[in-house]
């Protein structure tokens, strides 16, 4: 037996050129107000896009100089072509630039190794452990004759894809512990959790980067000095920990009630039970959550621009600087938003198809 | 608690709010209400909320209303909206925000002509590096009249159609609110603009020196900013209207349509009162992440709260008090949005019940 489904068997068997005009009937014009709001839709995108087709393709200078772009219309993607190593890598030294390219290479490698769930297992989350320690070492150097890099020339994508990878290997646990402390029955414990969550999600972020960049300073003990990056860093874990921990409580909220009694009938401590059998629960059901909260993260680290920390969009900001290279903003950020978009819809794309997988026999 | 003490000493900054008293000392660019340099920081500070609070309700309310159409649009027949309005929801939401307001500050800033240049495209109207110039009526103390009736009206209207409502529901008869609204919004206020003597000189913009004056100006922060965020909000509101109206199950849509409701009534009359209750929850956070976001506008220069206490900041070093203050004052904001949206909710679900 070879029974195959096909969504529709009679619209295969039309030739293409009437079953485009099947189709569009159907879909563009299938009602007088259709067929109109097809026609503007048709209109304005042509009159949208043209232009924008004559910008970056027809008037577009691949080559020569400032002086060229400033003379042609067009994009000037000499612009690009000129900043996109400053763009991506910040003030990272020009001759060891192979260490971080390898190493976001391997970072995304694993990335696309992991999307699999069947491979999520032990031996991946210590995949993931020496991908971070090799990761550091490679940016960070100083051993074994690789030269040291201080932080401070860290930046670009590397640094933007520190901020948001810590951001979410801390945060992730703390949100747990406080929706955990949250949802508890230690009035006191529960209070404060209470009170960090909805003081944190109260407030905009920037606020946390300013208490990172002003405040912690002040805090500290005579003679140690924390470096921004990692004040940053410690801001926005601070500032996901709260999210995650509401998207964690939302878990701990759909898993059944039975669950919860089950456990308790068999005597299990509180930590048995939540460790063994509420959390992995829990957590799998909220993964898509997760991943939107981690997409956020990601975009977020953006802000750490207003204090002024050479993340992507920084050196984007900074390459528009070059008294050489003036008036190139839209390119400059066109390009960002490039790479921005890139992470960000895979990442979303992959969180869709994780809600599938999870909702049609994920339990196993 | 030490540390901070003696780090405080040792930069002589003394702790508290009293430096809210002393002079301000700087400009700031646009202000709904009388401020000049040399008043207080407290004042500043005042104008900084105001500006806040003119964003968040624009803001709020031009990015809803784009996510309500957007998320209609989303789920139409016409593969084409459709789609459209897809990759609009895709495109905005997966860019940073800070990155878009650069953008739109960029495109201002960069493409728009210089001032001497300003686009003209209807007369009295000009486009250029610093924003948007139009004529506005000449003042006159009628106006103020108008604009209260007008608004007075408003709450009248809104008051006969909650009595209409209440009659309809006691006799069945079914009276038409078009004529009241029709007077209290319009016929009373035109009259009184006649009869204050019906002042029609305008204000027209005029290129003197190196900028406009006169007429109304929308500042390149100020467009920008509303730019960014409604479009970044208004793509979240698309998705979350979308996820509630597909909340409504089939069988009201086949219901109505089977009762004769063409497919906007059905729109408009069943599908979208029963997803109020899905979409009124998310979007009150909605709400809240966009008077959040707007705290961006530091980034480019437009004078929200966030960017006056940052100046303050910088120049009192009373970082502690500043951050405290941007907390407190964002909390505010949070809290006073949730209790109003809250009790909106509540509205609404309790009409579900009823019904």
């Amino acid at each position: 037996m070879n029974l195959k489904y096909t969504k529709n068997p009679e619209k295969r068997s039309l030739p293409l050129m009437q079953g485009l005009a099947v189709w569009m009937k159907k879909n563009l014009f299938s009602t007088p107000l259709n067929s109109a709001i097809s026609l503007v839709l048709l209109g304005l995108l042509f009159k949208a896009l043209g232009p924008l087709f004559y910008w970056l393709v027809v008037n577009s200078t691949w080559e020569g100089t400032a002086q060229t772009c400033r003379h042609n219309d067009g994009a000037c993607l000499v612009f690009i072509k000129e900043k996109f190593v400053f763009i991506l890598f910040g003030f990272y030294p020009r001759e060891l630039l192979w260490r971080p390219v390898v190493a976001i290479s391997l970072f995304i490698g694993l990335c696309l190794y992991s999307r699999d769930v069947k491979r999520w297992n032990k031996l991946l989350l210590w995949r993931w452990l020496k991908l971070i320690l090799l990761c550091a070492f490679l940016l960070k150097g100083g051993l074994f004759g690789f030269e040291a890099v201080s932080m401070d020339r860290w930046g670009g994508l590397p640094l933007t894809l520190i901020l948001a990878f810590i951001g979410l290997i801390f945060s992730y646990p703390i949100g747990i512990l406080l929706a955990l402390a949250r949802t508890g029955s230690l009035p006191l414990i529960k209070a404060l959790s209470v009170s960090y969550i909805e003081l944190i999600r109260g407030v905009p972020m920037i606020s946390l980067l300013f208490m990172a960049s002003v405040m912690f300073p002040l805090f500290m003990p005579d003679g140690i000095v924390l470096p921004k990056l990692l004040r940053a860093q410690i801001a926005i874990i601070m500032f996901m920990s709260a999210y995650m921990a509401e998207v964690v409580r939302g878990g701990l909220a759909a898993v059944d009630k039975g669950q919860y009694e089950a456990a308790d009938a068999l005597g299990l401590m509180y930590w048995q039970k939540m460790l063994k059998v509420i959390l992995p629960q829990a957590l799998k059901i909220v993964i898509p959550p997760t991943v939107n909260t981690a997409i956020g993260m990601f975009k977020d680290t953006s802000l750490v621009v207003i204090i002024a920390l050479s993340d992507l969009l920084m050196t984007t900001k900074t390459s528009l600087k070059d008294p050489k290279w003036l008036g190139f903003s839209v390119e400059a950020y066109l390009f960002a938003a490039l790479i921005y978009f890139i992470f960000c819809f895979s990442m979303s794309r992959y969180s869709k198809r994780l809600e599938q997988v999870f909702s049609y026999g994920g339990r196993s | 608690m030490t540390n901070t003490q003696e780090n405080l000493a040792r930069q002589s900054i003394a702790s508290g709010f009293s430096f809210l008293g002393q002079e301000a000392g700087f400009e700031i660019s646009e202000s709904s209400i009388e401020y000049w340099a040399d008043d207080s920081y407290q004042l500043a500070l005042f104008v900084g909320i105001l500006n806040t609070f003119k964003v968040a309700i624009i803001g709020n309310f031009l990015a809803i209303i784009l996510g309500i159409f957007v998320g209609i649009f989303r789920l139409s027949p016409n593969w084409l909206l459709s789609k459209l309005s897809e990759s609009y929801i895709e495109l905005a939401r997966n860019i940073p925000l800070l990155l878009q307001l650069f953008f739109w500050y960029a495109v201002f800033t960069e493409i728009f002509p210089d001032v001497k240049e300003s686009l003209n495209p209807i007369p009295g109207v000009f486009i250029s590096q610093r924003g948007f110039f139009f004529p506005i009526f000449k003042e006159h103390f009628i106006w103020k009249w108008v604009w209260m009736t007008f608004i007075g009206g408003g709450l009248l209207t809104y008051g006969t159609s909650l009595f209409l409502n209440k009659l309809r529901e006691k006799t069945g008869e079914k009276k038409s609110l078009l004529p009241f609204g029709l007077l209290f919004l319009f016929v009373v206020p035109i009259l009184i603009w006649f009869f204050g003597g019906a002042p029609h000189e305008l204000d027209i913009p005029q290129l003197g020196g190196f900028n406009f004056s006169g007429g109304m100006t929308l500042t390149p922060e100020f467009v920008a900013l509303m730019l960014g965020l409604v479009i970044y909000a208004g793509a979240f509101n698309g998705e979350i209207v979308r996820a509630g109206i597909e909340s409504v199950s089939r069988g009201q849509w086949e219901a109505s349509q089977a009762l004769g409701l063409s497919r906007w009534q059905t729109l408009r009359l069943v599908v979208l009162p029963q997803s109020l209750r899905v979409i009124i929850p998310p979007m009150t956070s909605q709400v809240l992440n966009l008077i959040k976001n707007s705290s961006l506008a530091v980034g480019i220069g437009y004078p929200d709260f966030v960017a006056v206490a940052n100046t303050t900041m910088n120049q009192t070093g009373q970082a502690i008090e500043a951050v405290i203050l941007i907390m407190g004052v964002y909390l505010f904001f949070s809290l006073s949005t949730s209790f109003v949206m809250n009790r909106y909710n509540r509205s609404q679900q309790l009409k579900e019940r009823g019904a």
